[in-house]
């Protein structure tokens, strides 16, 4: 009897990331999702600029890379191209709440029928550690030496939060995937964030409270502790908004 | 029976490209060619067609790279400024080896300009625009009828040869209404391609867009191939209009509305007795330097007339080997130099009064 086995939705391609990273988790769940709802055969995934962004080989379905932030714009292009087909975007905070964030809200307030999965780990990863649009006050980067500093840089974005104050989204909720609890509320989130959009309900943002034990320079037990006490207490967990049947019951 | 209408070139190029089977049109607001997407939101409803005004250049050249990875024909069409927003996209849409039309209805520069006429964007159309290595085949309409003309053969050489075209138009052409016999109308092709995202159905590997390579030697490798595909291109796809080349003395060369001023001066130095002719580039990438290099075995000078401060002339002066003199006769900034000027600048390259 099988009582452990890889998700079809991702390939056998060996990850590339950190030890202690979270985006493996994420990734699963994600191909979980996709293989619960069995759209493997008609999902497209948009990969973005950032560590996620040979993620086109790790899922198995067509997929396309997108250019930095870009991904709800060439996911809307696919989607509108392809209204029967299933489009997720996989973006970091930096892709999604900084160069990219015209294309976030705009996707949002179209309620664009796509999947937004929003990996937030406070913190550029691929390029080295600099200070991110989610970056915490006070954490120290690269780029913020001697810690953020709200006075010079302002504050970090809510992106969950902020989306939510539009009219149109479907459906935006935060998550976190630090411990096994977090993870099976995770898991459920990005099931019915695909499954949003299978039923046609329209713009579903998924924001993951990820980790990055390399960049952030801990353990990656000491990462994920980080994350719940002083990530979430700053990015607190929660359905932020939901107009599908069921929030609106 | 093809029926002549009196149309606007902006709106020539729309209808043009929804009877090419173009259903997906991305654009953002932008004089001068903004009938383009005022046409499309009347018409792309009706016909099951996609029309979206994009919160910027950026998202609607990127939702053109989107659509183009399914295969489906896609354009959007903007003015100076927001072509050089959509430069990001293009080099990407270049660098996955995408087919799109990209419509630039110029207008002056640099930086916010103006909104008359130009033709100051040759430089970004014709060597590249983004970064990197690539081109984009650049297609320089010079009537309504050709604005029409063009978009259904843009699309066609997207798809043949897989990658971006521009059609490298001007506010004259985009503003000016003329007859046009509007090409066939086509039903959108459905055929699957070997290489586009449409989901794999459980039936073949995944396939991937992307212009990525991090292993250097297969970047390299990529490049090459590309760029052996762009040969072929030059080989096959250059084209020109001749006019009284056969026995000229003296060329002008010119594009667009450039190119029209320059037929009636043309016409105005023959009346003089000066053996003059003029080539128009019909495709400035391909540019078409092998006319010109013919044309250089026979006449003793060239003159490059153009809406800028002289972009093309430096192409014209590597076609021909700097093996005859080149001079430039250019109004810019949204200014339109006369046929009294070109004829005024023939009769300097001919060393003075001829007649």
């Amino acid at each position: 009897m099988t009582v452990f086995e890889k998700p079809k939705s991702l390939t056998d391609a060996p990850l590339h990331y950190c030890p202690g990273c979270t985006h493996g988790i994420i990734h699963r769940l994600v191909a979980q999702a996709i293989d619960t709802l069995g759209i493997e055969g008609k999902t497209i995934g948009v990969a973005p600029v950032g560590c996620a962004v040979m993620a086109y080989d790790y899922f198995a379905c067509d997929m396309v890379e997108a250019a930095h932030g870009r991904a709800p714009a060439v996911a809307t292009g696919i989607k509108r191209a392809l209204p029967e087909n299933i489009v997720f975007t996989y973006q970091g905070d930096g892709d999604l709440a900084s160069i990219g964030m015209a294309e976030t809200v705009h996707a949002a307030t179209r309620n664009e029928n796509i999947t937004v999965i929003f990996v937030n780990n406070a913190i550029y990863g691929m390029t080295g550690g600099q200070m991110a649009p989610t970056s915490l006050p006070g954490q120290v980067t690269q780029t913020s030496p001697y810690g953020r500093d709200v006075a010079t840089v302002g504050y970090p974005i809510r992106v969950s939060e902020m989306l939510a104050a539009l009219d149109a989204p479907a459906y935006i909720q935060r998550v976190a995937v630090n411990n096994v609890k977090h993870v099976k509320e995770a898991e459920k989130a990005i099931l019915k964030a695909f499954r949003n959009q299978v039923e046609g309900r329209g713009f579903s943002l998924i924001e993951v409270i990820s980790s990055c034990p390399t960049n952030w320079g801990m353990t990656p037990e000491a990462a994920l502790r980080w994350v719940e006490e002083k990530m979430i207490p700053y990015y607190p967990l929660g359905v932020y908004k939901d107009q599908t049947e069921e929030g609106t019951r | 029976m093809a029926e002549k209408v009196l149309m606007k070139g902006n709106e020539a190029i729309a209808e043009a490209a929804i009877r090419a089977g173009c259903r997906h049109y991305f654009g953002y607001p932008i004089t001068p060619q903004t009938e383009v997407a005022a046409y499309m939101a009347k018409r792309m409803p009706k016909i099951g067609g996609v029309f979206l005004q994009a919160e910027s250049e950026i998202s609607a050249i990127n939702m053109v790279y989107g659509v183009a990875g399914t295969g489906k024909r896609v354009m959007t069409s903007s003015s100076s400024p927001g072509i050089s927003l959509k430069q990001e996209g293009i080099s990407y849409i270049a660098g996955a080896d995408l087919p799109a039309l990209i419509v630039n209805v110029q207008r002056g520069g640099p930086g916010l300009g103006g909104i008359q006429p130009s033709q100051s964007d040759y430089f970004q159309a014709t060597k590249g625009g983004g970064h990197g290595d690539y081109h984009l085949i650049v297609l320089a309409p010079a009537s309504v009828q050709e604005m029409a003309d063009m978009t259904v053969r843009a699309f066609d050489l997207a798809d043949t040869y897989r990658m971006p075209v521009m059609l490298l138009a001007d506010g004259t052409m985009g503003q000016m209404m003329e007859p046009v016999i509007l090409p066939e109308a086509v039903e959108p092709r459905t055929e699957e391609k070997s290489w586009t995202v449409t989901g794999t159905e459980g039936k073949r590997p995944h396939h991937i867009i992307n212009s990525l390579y991090l292993k250097p030697e297969i970047l390299e490798k990529t490049n090459i191939e590309r760029f052996e595909r762009y040969r072929t291109v030059e080989e096959r796809e250059p084209l020109v209009e001749t006019y009284m080349m056969e026995d000229a003395e003296y060329c002008v060369v010119a594009f667009g509305i450039a190119a029209r001023v320059s037929k009636n001066a043309v016409k105005a130095a023959r009346d003089m007795g000066i053996k003059v002719g003029l080539i128009r580039p019909i495709t400035l990438w391909p540019f078409p330097k092998a006319a010109l290099s013919a044309a250089a075995e026979h006449v003793r000078a060239f003159l490059s007339v153009e809406l800028s401060m002289g972009q093309m002339i430096e192409d014209v002066e590597l076609a021909i080997r700097c093996r005859r003199p080149v001079s430039l006769c250019s109004r810019t900034g949204g200014m339109i130099p006369t046929p009294e000027e070109v004829l005024t600048a023939i009769r300097n390259m001919t060393g003075g009064d001829k007649a």
